[in-house]
């Protein structure tokens, strides 16, 4: 009984010192019982395939290829009377007229929402950089970004078309977003630029 | 005659039973506690090809969750950011760090930066992160603090009772739609807030499946 005691204590003491206790953390992945149902052979985002000779399952669109809609409005698109209004919308896409001028003023119709729409967008990929007041005082300011201020006589008179030219294809240090923000959303933020640039420029008399 | 069994020989079947729940017990804690997801997969921290310290950025710069996860409002999948979501600030930012040098060659030859997925639900599982984002469940109840985490781990166990515990009392999760981002953030007490938050589950539809099918499609 001693020796069987001693071999119990022996094996609860060698489970407890291999094992651990939960919520140690590990670089070993975790376990997975049935890993042929856990990874199942399937497409899935952003994941792996040996098909391709890029090993990526995400495809790029075929050079020369425009895309009808994405995964956004795919339902629409496949729906029976679907028309592309905004396909070579060059005004709503580009922010540019046919002759290559930018679009003077928001080429869509301006409500409230809208501008919220604008204030969230304008608030998670701008602020970081631009500050929240569009002063160009963002939290990178310190680790040496160099972003614009909006409230100057040039972008106050440059036209909407233009900040949504800058969205798109980025200007100088700032890199393009156009992979993060739709065309409607960036409209949304020029609006929102529009309003910042606004907030810091009216006398009292002017009101609104 | 004589005794063919010694003395001793009485004392077995007491000790083969006190053997037999000693060892009974030890199994039976030792898989309750060990062979479960709160063992098995809390606590997975894989080292990552970039030193990347959401501590840092979602916690210090308070760098919204969508300027890199951004299709998650949208999309069952939240995105892994491209490295030319990272060279939006890093072009300036630290630009000669050899830290960094893995994301500029990535950056530069299109080639993706083989990160290690932290957490992962099994692919017979259906989940959609954009109905619960869009429905006031927050990143944090899923994910834990990872804007205090300096590498990431998985703090929760994604079992099938964890998601239950929720689907069935989502009213105990359930937040206000402006603070789901915002890991950061108190849940009110008191009869109030309660009112509120069943308000939230009511007003908003939300109707958490519990049968097999709702994720097990």
């Amino acid at each position: 009984m001693r020796i069987f005691l001693a071999i119990y204590l022996f094996v609860v003491v060698a489970t407890l010192s291999i094992l651990g206790f939960r919520g140690s953390t590990s670089t070993k992945p975790p376990l997975e019982v049935f890993p042929d149902m856990d990874r199942q052979a399937r497409y899935k985002p952003q994941a792996e395939n040996e098909f391709f000779a890029d090993g990526r399952n995400d495809r790029l669109s075929p050079a020369g290829t425009v895309a009808r809609g994405n995964y956004f409005n795919q339902q629409e698109v496949f729906s029976e009377d679907f028309e592309d209004t905004r396909l070579g919308d060059t005004t709503f896409l580009e922010g540019k007229n046919e002759d290559g001028s930018f679009v003077e003023k928001l080429p869509i119709e301006v409500t409230y929402e809208l501008i919220e729409q604008g204030k969230e967008k304008y608030d998670i990929f701008c602020a970081v950089c631009h500050g929240a007041a569009g002063d160009g005082n963002g939290v990178t300011k310190p680790y040496g970004v160099l972003a614009t201020n909006y409230h100057d006589d040039r972008l106050r008179n440059e036209a909407d078309g233009y900040i949504f030219d800058v969205i798109t294809n980025g200007k100088g240090l700032m890199l393009p977003l156009n992979d993060r923000i739709t065309p409607e959303e960036r409209w949304a933020i020029v609006l929102y630029v529009r309003a910042l640039q606004k907030s810091q420029n009216t006398v009292a008399e002017e009101g609104i | 005659m004589a005794n063919v069994f010694p003395k001793w020989v009485n004392t077995i079947p007491i000790k083969v039973i006190i053997a037999i729940v000693l060892i009974k017990t030890a199994v039976v804690l030792g898989v309750t506690y060990y062979a479960t997801p709160k063992y098995t997969r809390v606590g997975y921290a894989p080292t990552q090809p970039v030193a990347f310290s959401h501590a840092l950025h979602a916690g210090q710069l308070e760098i919204d969750c969508r300027y890199c996860h951004t299709y998650v409002d949208r999309s069952e999948h939240s995105n892994v950011p491209g490295s030319n979501v990272c060279m939006t600030c890093h072009s300036m930012v630290r630009k000669d760090d050899p830290l960094l040098a893995p994301v500029r060659e990535s950056y530069e030859s299109g080639e993706p930066i083989p990160w290690v997925r932290v957490h992962k639900t099994p692919d017979y599982v259906y989940f959609n992160h954009s109905v619960h984002v869009n429905r006031g469940i927050s990143c944090v109840e899923c994910h834990g603090r990872v804007d205090e985490m300096e590498v990431v781990e998985h703090t929760k166990s994604f079992s099938m009772s964890f998601c239950l515990e929720c689907h069935r009392n989502p009213e105990e999760y359930i937040r206000p739609t402006e603070e789901v981002y915002n890991l950061d953030w108190e849940r009110p007490q008191g009869a109030d807030a309660e009112a509120e938050f069943e308000g939230f589950v009511h007003d908003w539809g939300v109707n958490p499946p519990q049968s097999c099918s709702g994720c097990h499609r």
